[in-house]
């Protein structure tokens, strides 16, 4: 079952130095028990996405549509926004630290939470606290929540900040970098926790990130964004075996792994990300793209005229190069 | 260009023994705290041309570590010896013409740039400490920025003007403006995007192969850290618990920490991450305020025993090759 539909999502922001095209035109669906991972490198839009789908974008000009169980949240009058977010949507933070206010015990801030969202008592939405702290692994929940942020090492902070996001029972949680700011070891902690929650309450879970082992480690379903713009989408299985776009197979080439044979060079991929103020024209990826260095005059042009759509391949796999015949 | 190859003599670059440092504990209370121990017994040698990888967590020590090898830190314990030369003891004077022969690059390459400087200003910055003549800076810098990748046109731009891969570009110049034969090289490229990461891990793969500069390469990213070193070591508080060539360290760890540690790395495969066997470590690594006796690591590991948290393990040859592992129950 479909719990979030976006379509056509852009997102602009109004700066000293012109217009930011963040997001332009992205489509992605979450169902129960699912986890969607969005990938993409700095400025590529995936943070600015999870924010406008949260309804979180201050000043920002957000069009398109966002639907939460058939309800548009673009548009949408604040108090229906603020009813979903928290209690039926939830946000899990990079930084637990920043995320979490350092004068409030961590049982406070989540009984705040389930309180607001349920208008329940004190007494009761500390015990709700206490629960879901031991719900996320924290050992001595009922001591432990009394405790301050500072008070928890990176990766309790980190359970801390799901069992916050987890207190009001959301059907989606949306995690921005959960891990980025962890310890590999404690990483895999977290991502195991965020897994087995999916599989035990079936939730939808998206899951944003730079880190690639990461996606294919959690995620079922992949999007990959690159200047503002969805460039590829696929089952994760064969996003990372049969990669079509130019980039995607760029950054996985340009990859250093663990499992590689010794001596594999890296590929980087030449050049830097677009700027976003003044984006290249047609695909943002072009000045970057082997497949357009490599192309005739003539044909360049196909990729320089318009951005290029997501357009279905088979099997889900969605591809916005309009030369992907020719590149796989 | 020419290579520093031919003024080195036989025998280790760099060889460090036993080094230590512990950092004083502000008065609170009553009493004195001990200190904090954030390297304890460290030691291990560099060769010419050679890249060491010196991988661990966070608070690990291996930063502390990297700064003592070129004294921005002074060792409270152990030694550290330079091209044969011990220079954890000598003056900041009598320091100063080894700098021109070792250099650090660090993480966060604005933070490391003066904003208010020109990249031929600080390009050209170690060249003039050295007393370089003028004219041959201006060719040695314009060298350098070819080397590195960028264009003469952004020797008069700041750094501010420049992404953070282009920024990390001039750091490294900077770093190899007086030809050193060691550069410390401190998480180089974590703050970096992949696609930029792989550029720099190129150049400065390039960069051995060409001038034949020896790197001690801090980091937390293992899979970056197997692709550029030839030996690795793998601290845990403080201590190394195992090092050794890169594949042996990689593919057969000895160490119960080492095996840990590569089994949490997530690989970008998905059908081989669901099959995979995963060590799950329970909890976080320790405070070094606070450290468990005996083996350090006994309270997160799967086969502690009695002895794990009474005696302390040394590093011992294990196995065929040259690996060194601090583990009283090692790996086969």
């Amino acid at each position: 079952m479909t719990l979030l539909e976006v379509n056509d999502l852009a997102v602009e922001f109004t700066t000293a130095e012109g217009i930011v095209q963040a997001v332009k035109g992205i489509d992605f669906a979450v169902a129960r028990g699912q986890t969607l991972g969005i990938v993409g490198e700095s400025g590529s839009g995936k943070s600015v996405t999870s924010l406008a789908v949260m309804g979180l974008h201050r000043g920002a000009k957000v069009t398109g549509s966002v639907r939460f169980e058939g309800t548009e949240l673009i548009g949408a009058p604040d108090e229906t926004v603020r009813r979903l977010r928290g209690r039926r949507m939830a946000m899990v933070f990079q930084d637990a630290l920043t995320a979490l206010h350092p004068y409030f015990t961590i049982g406070d801030q989540i009984a705040e939470a389930h309180r607001e969202h349920h208008g329940s008592s004190r007494k009761e939405s500390w015990a709700r606290a206490v629960e879901v702290l031991g719900d996320v692994g924290i050992p001595e929940p009922a001591r432990r929540a009394g405790e301050y942020p500072h008070q928890f090492s990176g990766g309790m902070r980190q359970r801390a900040m799901i069992a916050l996001a987890l207190s009001c029972e959301p059907d989606l949680i949306i995690a921005d970098e959960p891990t980025t700011a962890l310890d590999v070891t404690v990483q895999a902690q977290v991502l195991d926790l965020l897994m087995r929650l999916k599989d035990e309450r079936g939730l939808g879970i998206i899951v944003i990130t730079h880190d690639l082992g990461v996606i294919a480690r959690v995620a079922d379903e992949v999007l990959v964004m690159y200047g503002g713009a969805a460039v590829e989408q696929a089952g994760a299985e064969r996003l990372f075996t049969a990669p079509r776009h130019p980039y995607t197979r760029g950054l996985l080439e340009s990859l250093p792994r663990l499992d590689a044979a010794d001596g594999e060079p890296l590929h980087a991929i030449p050049g830097n990300p677009p700027s976003l103020l003044a984006p290249p024209a047609g695909c943002v990826f072009h000045p970057r793209c082997p497949v357009y260095a490599a192309a005739d005059t003539g044909q360049r042009e196909l990729c320089t005229a318009a951005r290029p759509p997501l357009r279905l391949l088979a099997d889900g796999h969605r591809n916005a190069c309009v030369r992907s015949e020719e590149t796989t | 260009m020419t290579t520093r190859q031919d003024t080195i003599t036989d025998g280790p670059l760099l060889e460090v023994r036993d080094l230590g440092m512990t950092f004083p504990v502000p008065r609170g209370g009553l009493r004195r705290a001990a200190g904090i121990k954030a390297v304890d017994g460290v030691s291990f040698g560099v060769s010419p041309g050679e890249t060491l990888g010196l991988v661990g967590e966070s608070g690990c020590g291996k930063s502390t570590t990297g700064r003592m090898l070129v004294r921005l830190l002074d060792p409270t314990a152990g030694r550290v010896d330079f091209q044969g030369e011990d220079i954890t003891r000598i003056s900041q004077r009598a320091l100063r013409p080894l700098r021109s022969r070792m250099q650090i690059i660090f993480q966060d390459p604005f933070a490391s740039l003066n904003p208010r400087q020109t990249v031929q200003q600080i390009i050209s910055a170690p060249l003039r400490a050295q007393g370089t003549a003028a004219a041959v800076i201006r060719r040695e810098v314009r060298d350098l920025v070819g080397l590195v990748g960028l264009a003469p046109e952004h020797l008069e731009r700041y750094p501010h003007q420049f992404s953070g891969g282009q920024a990390q570009r001039i750091g490294i110049a900077r770093a190899l403006a007086t030809r050193p034969a060691l550069v410390v090289a401190d998480e180089p490229v974590s703050a970096l995007d992949v696609s930029i990461q792989a550029q720099i891990v190129g150049l400065m793969e390039r960069l051995q192969r060409e001038l034949g500069v020896a790197y001690v390469f801090i980091a937390h990213d293992l899979a970056v850290v197997k692709h550029i070193s030839h030996r690795v070591a793998v601290m845990y508080l403080g201590r190394i618990v195992e090092i050794g060539d890169k594949e042996e360290v990689y593919d057969r760890p000895a160490h119960p920490y080492t095996k840990a540690l590569l089994s949490a790395v997530p690989l970008p495969d998905p059908a081989a991450e669901r099959v995979r066997e995963r060590i799950v470590l329970l909890g976080d690594p320790p405070s070094p305020a606070n450290p468990p006796a005996g083996c350090t690591f006994h309270p997160r590991c799967p086969k502690a025993q009695d002895i794990c948290g009474s005696e302390t393990p040394l590093l011992r040859i294990s196995g065929a090759g040259q690996r060194q592992v601090a583990c009283h129950f090692p790996e086969n």
